[in-house]
C-alpha cells in the first residue's frame, strides 16, 4: 500500500524535536537559559505540577532545549523518549537507581569502561546494590548469574577497551526469558552505527560527551527508553507498577503504558538526586547531532585505513578491531554492526613499557588525553590511565595489557594520521635499541 | 479501579483519584489497539476538576480481559454495561477514533444516559482501506508502522506527551505493540479496525442522540479526514473545534484538546435528563 515514508536518520539527525521557534521565527534550536517557566494562571500552575498538563516547569525536571535534544535522540534510537543528564555516568546512575535499590542484584558485561566498573565494583555496594561480572560474549554466564533479586543486565555495545561486540539480541533474550530489562551503553557506536532497542534491549544510555557531541567541548549523557518492556505485570519492579507514596501514589505503569520507566526516572531520579543537563550543553549536543551521520562515516572509514596500517606494522604485536578476521567478535561484528565498529580500538606495541611511552609521546597529531569521539584524534594509555584502578586480574579480563593502546580516530586526512603513527613507531623503535644497547654496555651485563 | 462486566474484569484508569460515582462522571473511549494511557493527561485534569473519571481499557486491550468485542454495537452495549457495573446512570462520553464510534453508538441506545458527546479523530462512516485491513491480518507490526506514519504530523510536536522528552511516534508503535503482545492475540489489530469498517450506523446514531454533542478534530488527520466528519457533525447539531495535529491528536495538541474539552463538558453544555 503506497504512503509517505517515514523520515531517515540523516532528515531525524537534523530536524527531530525541532521546528522554527514559534515566538521569534528563529530556525535553529533557541537556548532557553531560564531556570523557570512562568504559569499561565494558578490553575495552570497546579496542574502543571499535578501532571495534568505536559509542559516545563523548572530546569531540572526538563527544559525546551533539553527536550529537543532528548527527542531527536529518542528518534534516532527509535526510543519512546529520553532524559538529558550532566553526563553519561550519571545517565548510568538515573537507570539504575530508578530500577534498583538496597537488596537489588545487577548482571553486568566485565568489559566496561573503568568509570562504570568502578560505580558497579566499588560504590554501589555501599548502598546495597551488588554486581555479578560475566564476559560478555559467554551466553551461559549471563543466564546462570541472573537471580531473584536481579534488576538489570548490562553491557556495552562495544566493550571499552577491547571492542568485545555485545550479542545484543542473545543477551536481550536471556534478560526478557528471566523478566529482567537490558541497559546497554552505547557511547561507542551511537545510534548510526547500530541500534540497540532494534535489536531487543530495552534501555540505552550514552555518554554524549564522546561522538554525540563530536567535538570535545561538553560533558553529558542521556538515558533512553525503548518502551518495549512491558512493566505492568512484573513482580521484580514494584517501583514501576505500584504505588509511589513521592508522588500521591501514582502508579507509573498505569500513567503511561509504554513510558512508566521515564516518567519515574524524571519525576524521582532527576528530581531528587538533580544530575539534569545544562541547556547550553543540549544545544552544543544539538550541534553535534545534525552531522552525526557525515560524521560517523568519516570516522569509521578513517579508523579503517589506519587499522589497515598498524595491522602490517612490524613494531605491532596485535590490533584489536572487531573487523579484523582474528578479532574474538569479528562474526558478531559482521552481523550486528554493518555500518562499521566505531573509531576507538586499541592495539599492543611490542616491547617495553618504556617504549609505549616514547611512542605516546612523540605523537604530534593525536593528543594524549583522557576521551574518545572528538574530531581529533586521541591517544591514551588505559593501564595507567582510564582503568589505573582495576588489578591485574581484572585488567586481563578486560583485555588490558601492559603495552596496550587505545586509539580514537578523528577526522584529519587520514594520510595525515599514518604518517604520525609512523613516525611515533619509529621513535619507539629506537626507544628500544637505545635501551637494548645501554643494558649492553652496562658493566657486569651478560651481553 | 478494578470492575466487572459481563463477568470479566475490567480496568478502568481514574485520573489518580479514588473513582466518587457523585461527581458528573466522563467516560473516556480508547481507539484501535490503544488503551486507556492515551488519556492520562485528561483524565488527570477531570479528575482533579470536579469529575469522576473513568477511562477503561477496552475488552481484550491490555489490562481488561478478553475477549476483544467484535463490532462498534457490542462495545456500545458494553460501555453501558460499564456504567451500570460502576454505579453510574448517566455520563459525559468522550471517544477517540475507534472509541468515538462506540461513544456515538452508547450515546445513542441510551440518549437518556450520555451527559455529553464529544468525539476526537473521528468521522462517520469510518471506512478503513482494504489494504490496510489485510496488512492488519497479516502482518499486525506493518500495520502498525502504516499508521505511524499516517497519524502524526510534525516532527515536532510541543509539549509532547505524556511530557517534554518524548518522541511521540515510537511512543504510539511502543504503546500498540504493548497492546498486541499483552494478551497474546495476534489478530487484535485487525478486529479493531474491522469494527470502525463494519460500522453502518453511524449516520442514524447520530439521529438519535439527545445530548449536546462535540467535535475535536485535527486539521492534518489523514486516518480520519475531518471533511468526512461533515455529516455527522450536521446530523449531531454537533459543535466542531479544529486543532492543528494529526490523527494522535491528544499526543500532538494536548493543551488545544483540553480545552477544547472543557468546553464541550462544561456545566452549561449539559441538557436536563
Amino acid at each position: 500500500m503506497p504512503g509517505p515514508a517515514d523520515p531517515g536518520f540523516d532528515t531525524l539527525a537534523l530536524h527531530a524535536g525541532a521546528a522554527p521557534d514559534p515566538a521569534t521565527g528563529a530556525r535553529a534550536v533557541p537556548i532557553h537559559l531560564s531556570t523557570s517557566f512562568v504559569f499561565e494562571s494558578s490553575e495552570q500552575a497546579a496542574s502543571l505540577f499535578n501532571l495534568e498538563r505536559s509542559g516545563h516547569v523548572y530546569s531540572r525536571i526538563s527544559n525546551p532545549t533539553n527536550a529537543v535534544f532528548e527527542e531527536r535522540m529518542a528518534a534516532l534510537e527509535g526510543a519512546v523518549g529520553g532524559i538529558a543528564t550532566a553526563s553519561g555516568q550519571a545517565a548510568l546512575h538515573l537507570a539504575i537507581a530508578t530500577l534498583a535499590g538496597a537488596g537489588s542484584h545487577i548482571v553486568s558485561s566485565s568489559a566496561l569502561y573503568g568509570g562504570s566498573h568502578n560505580l558497579l565494583h566499588y560504590t554501589l555496594p555501599r548502598f546495597g546494590i551488588e554486581t555479578s561480572f560475566v564476559a560478555p560474549g559467554d551466553l551461559d554466564a549471563w543466564r546462570a548469574a541472573i537471580r531473584p533479586d536481579t534488576k538489570l543486565l548490562l553491557g556495552e555495545t562495544l566493550g571499552n577497551p577491547g571492542l568485545d561486540v555485545l550479542d545484543v539480541p542473545a543477551v536481550a533474550a536471556i534478560a526478557h526469558e528471566a523478566g529482567v530489562p537490558l541497559l546497554v551503553d552505547s557511547t561507542f557506536t551511537t545510534p548510526w552505527l547500530m541500534k540497540p532497542v532494534e535489536l531487543g534491549a530495552d534501555l540505552v544510555f550514552h555518554s554524549a560527551t564522546k561522538f554525540l557531541c563530536g567535538h570535545g567541548t561538553v560533558v553529558g549523557g542521556v538515558l533512553l527508553d525503548g518502551g518495549r518492556f512491558d512493566w505492568s505485570r512484573a513482580a521484580r519492579f514494584p517501583e514501576l507498577n505500584q504505588p509511589y507514596a513521592g508522588f500521591h501514589g501514582m502508579v507509573f505503569a498505569e500513567e503511561s503504558t509504554d513510558g512508566a520507566f521515564l516518567l519515574r526516572a524524571r519525576r524521582e531520579g532527576l528530581r531528587d538526586f538533580g544530575a539534569c543537563m545544562s541547556p547550553h550543553t543540549a544545544w552544543l549536543l544539538l550541534q553535534g547531532l545534525e552531522t552525526l551521520p557525515l560524521r560517523m562515516a568519516r570516522h569509521v572509514d578513517n579508523t579503517r585505513k589506519v587499522v589497515q596500517f598498524l595491522a602490517a606494522q612490524p613494531m605491532v604485536a596485535a590490533v584489536g578491531y572487531p573487523e579484523l578476521e582474528g578479532h574474538p567478535s569479528h562474526a558478531l561484528a559482521r552481523r550486528l554492526l554493518p555500518r562499521g565498529c566505531g573509531a576507538v580500538f586499541s592495539f599492543d606495541l611490542k616491547g617495553s613499557r618504556a617504549q609505549g611511552i616514547a611512542f605516546v609521546e612523540a605523537l604530534q597529531i593525536f593528543s594524549h588525553l583522557a576521551n574518545v569521539g572528538d574530531a581529533r584524534s586521541l591517544v591514551i594509555h588505559p593501564a595507567s590511565t582510564t582503568h589505573f584502578r582495576m588489578d591485574e586480574a581484572a585488567l586481563r579480563a578486560a583485555g588490558i595489557g601492559p603495552g596496550t593502546i587505545r586509539l580514537s580516530i578523528g577526522l584529519e586526512d587520514p594520510d595525515d594520521l599514518i604518517e604520525d603513527l609512523k613516525r611515533a613507531l619509529k621513535v619507539a623503535e629506537k626507544a628500544g635499541a637505545g635501551a637494548a644497547k645501554a643494558a649492553a654496555a652496562k658493566p657486569g651485563s651478560a651481553a | 479501579m478494578k470492575l466487572v462486566v459481563d463477568g470479566r474484569e475490567v480496568y478502568a484508569y481514574t485520573g489518580s483519584k479514588p473513582f466518587d460515582p457523585e461527581l458528573p462522571v466522563v467516560v473516556f473511549l480508547h481507539g484501535a489497539l490503544n488503551d486507556h494511557s492515551v488519556w492520562t493527561l485528561l483524565a488527570r485534569w477531570f479528575a482533579h476538576h470536579g469529575h469522576a473519571v473513568l477511562a477503561p481499557d477496552l475488552p481484550g486491550h491490555m489490562r481488561s480481559a478478553g475477549p476483544a468485542l467484535a463490532s462498534v454495537e457490542a462495545m456500545a452495549d458494553w460501555t453501558l454495561a460499564l456504567l451500570d457495573a460502576a454505579g453510574i446512570e448517566r455520563a459525559a462520553l468522550v471517544g477517540h477514533s475507534m472509541g468515538s464510534l462506540v461513544a456515538l453508538e452508547a450515546a445513542a441506545r441510551a440518549p437518556q444516559r450520555a451527559t455529553q458527546l464529544a468525539m476526537l479523530g473521528s468521522c462517520v462512516p469510518m471506512p478503513v482501506p482494504a489494504a490496510l485491513l489485510e496488512l492488519a491480518r497479516h502482518d499486525p507490526l506493518a500495520a502498525i508502522e502504516r499508521v505511524i506514519v499516517y497519524s502524526f504530523s510534525t516532527l515536532a510536536a510541543k509539549p509532547s506527551y505524556p511530557g517534554p522528552g518524548v518522541w511521540l511516534r515510537a511512543s504510539a508503535r511502543s504503546l500498540m505493540r504493548q497492546v498486541l503482545a499483552h494478551q497474546g492475540n495476534p489478530m487484535l489489530f485487525h478486529d479493531d479496525f474491522a469494527a470502525c469498517n463494519d460500522y453502518a450506523g453511524g449516520l442514524a446514531a447520530a439521529a438519535g442522540v439527545a445530548c449536546p454533542a462535540t467535535l475535536v478534530l485535527a486539521e492534518r488527520d489523514q486516518m480520519t479526514l475531518p471533511r468526512n466528519a461533515r455529516q455527522v457533525a450536521g446530523v449531531l447539531k454537533a459543535r466542531v473545534r479544529m486543532v492543528p495535529g494529526g490523527h494522535f491528536l491528544m499526543a500532538e495538541q494536548p493543551d488545544a484538546v483540553l480545552a477544547a474539552l472543557r468546553e464541550a463538558l462544561a456545566p452549561a453544555a449539559t441538557v436536563a435528563a
